[in-house]
């Protein structure tokens, strides 16, 4: 009786907090179908006007394809720069490695405004804001995440097996390349993802660091909302919406099949 | 024998880090400690005890202090049923619940533009309901529910992962020992979540100390944090560099204090803890 009491209201809890996440993000979604222009909350029929006047929307479609090729681009450098520098990190003296993974907290720790400000005022000392100083901002706040991904599992490689490939005559490059980076692979999926996630969704940094004219989905949004094209915004979210509801989807399969595997391997080992 | 990876491959991200990450931070220390025509000042590190500076630091001190408090005793009690309801990390409930930080940050606030304007949808709700309207936008609660909102993923994420972590025999163990429920979340999950609970305060604290965005949103100018402070005194016409540089970096000073005052507090509860 007790049990089955604190199990209801376990769920009820479980159910207002979700309602509470979801009911914001659905009103948006309801918003783009409705048609009164003037006011959201009054419903005036449905209409798909917005999307179709989004597609033709060079602002809103200039910013979403800025977002996703500056999150492309700095997500891939970051991952290189990122896992090179843990898998250089290895043979460090213990110093170098306290020093490198402080000025790594940097970003982390400074709140995004002061990143955004102090990559602001470098660049304009030495150069005009460009699509170029947006991806080096970008790369810079979210190299982080990768290298506190990474380098955890650079920690656990196992040498012996990397020895073993070079006993056996394979150059350096190639063990690493065939041992190392397999072994360090999650990790680097992993802070990919992260970086990725991170520089989707910035405002701040970005903010500071745009070229006028240049804007990303978050700094778009920033500038028009108040004006007349609020309802493809909406719709914009919609899409956004089934984006984020299709990768994840791949992602949760993706690593559900990992970890079974993982426990598969498990078992005959 | 062979050592695996050449110090070399550091490189490249050491001089990023440089260019990027210390140059510019040793640019904004200059720019706080100068004025325009390049003397030594503090005059622009001091601005912050101005009253006009001082009123937005507190009300963003204040205001992120509520959000961390509201986020924390939301997601705790969750992040106890959800440790409980799913073993392994990858639980698609879990994902559900954490899937609304993927939707971008401004569309997130946006939607609380639209639920709390004053003809929006709350108040339409409230009217269909037969309640009396109520203005929230415009004012502090409109910023500090957006702010909780847009937070809030990044709170119930580390403290569940640390949950999740506790070995459930230690728990059947205390119950064996005939403890209550509430003595095995005292004694037990609480000190044993300590570090989710800590990383994910910072998660919250840090960026909602500095935001200027969501106020701008839901705040109108009536709720005037430091953020927009810093932000007004880099982007608006009557721009000062030195000024903005010189409250940055006090942000950032007070941001570190408040961190290893936390940090202190934090060694003195986590020693004792657990047995």
């Amino acid at each position: 009786m007790v049990k089955s009491t604190k199990k209801t209201i376990e769920k009820i809890y479980m159910v207002l907090i979700l309602l509470l996440l979801y009911v914001p993000i659905a009103l948006l979604i309801v918003s783009s179908f409705n048609a009164s222009e003037r006011n959201k909350a009054v419903w005036g029929g449905f209409t798909l006007k917005a999307y179709i006047e989004l597609i033709h929307d060079e602002i809103v479609m200039g910013a979403l394809y800025n977002t996703l090729l500056l999150a492309f681009g700095a997500s891939f450098i970051a991952t290189i720069l990122g896992t090179l520098v843990c898998i250089g990190m290895i043979n460090m003296k213990n110093r170098s490695k306290t020093i490198i993974m402080g000025i790594t907290q940097i970003p982390l720790l400074n709140s995004d405004i002061v990143t955004g400000i102090a990559l602001m005022l470098l660049f304009t000392k030495f150069a005009d804001l460009s699509f170029a100083t947006m991806l080096i901002a970008h790369v810079t706040f979210i190299i982080p995440y990768v290298v506190l991904s990474v380098y955890p599992k650079v920690l656990q490689v196992n040498l012996s097996t990397y020895e073993a490939a070079l006993d056996l005559g394979a150059s350096h490059l190639y063990a690493m390349w065939k041992v190392v980076v397999p072994e360090i692979m999650p990790g680097i999926l992993s802070g990919f993802l992260l970086a990725f996630t991170m520089s989707l969704d910035d405002f701040s940094v970005t903010y500071f660091t745009k070229a006028p004219g240049l804007n990303t989905m978050s700094t778009m949004i920033n500038a028009e909302y108040r004006k007349g094209i609020q309802t493809e915004i909406y719709a914009l979210s919609t899409i956004v919406f089934l984006i984020v509801l299709f990768v994840l989807f791949i992602i949760n399969r993706r690593s559900e099949k990992l970890y079974r595997q993982q426990e598969e391997s498990g078992v005959v080992l | 024998m062979k050592k695996l990876g050449s110090r070399l491959l550091a490189g490249p991200y050491i001089i990023w880090i440089v260019l990027f990450t210390v140059i510019p931070l040793c640019l904004i220390v200059y720019n706080a400690f100068t004025n325009s025509d390049g003397s030594f000042t503090l005059g622009n590190v001091l601005a912050v005890t101005d009253y006009v500076n001082a009123k937005p630091l507190f009300l963003s001190l204040n205001m992120s202090l509520i959000v961390t408090l509201v986020c924390f005793l939301l997601s705790f009690p969750l992040a106890l049923v959800l440790s409980r309801y799913s073993s392994n990390k990858n639980s698609i409930i879990v994902m559900i619940f954490i899937l609304p930080m993927w939707m971008n940050f401004m569309l997130r606030t946006l939607a609380w533009r639209l639920i709390l304007l004053n003809n929006g949808f709350l108040n339409k709700g409230l009217g269909i309901l037969g309640f009396n309207p109520v203005y929230l936008m415009n004012t502090k609660a409109a910023v500090i529910l957006g702010t909780a909102y847009d937070y809030f993923p990044f709170m119930l994420l580390p403290i569940y992962n640390a949950l999740v972590k506790i070995d459930k025999d230690i728990i059947n163990a205390a119950k064996d020992l005939g403890a209550t429920g509430f003595i095995i979340l005292k004694r037990i999950m609480l000190p044993l979540s300590l570090p989710g609970i800590a990383s994910g305060i910072i998660m919250v604290f840090v960026p909602s100390m500095s935001e200027f965005v969501i106020a701008d949103m839901l705040g109108g100018n009536k709720v005037y944090l430091i953020g927009n402070v810093i932000e007004q005194a880099f982007n608006s016409g009557y721009a000062d560099v030195h000024l903005g540089s010189g409250l940055s970096l006090s942000l950032m000073f007070l941001i570190i204090i408040s961190m290893v005052i936390y940090k202190f507090f934090d060694k003195g509860e986590g020693g004792h803890g657990l047995w």
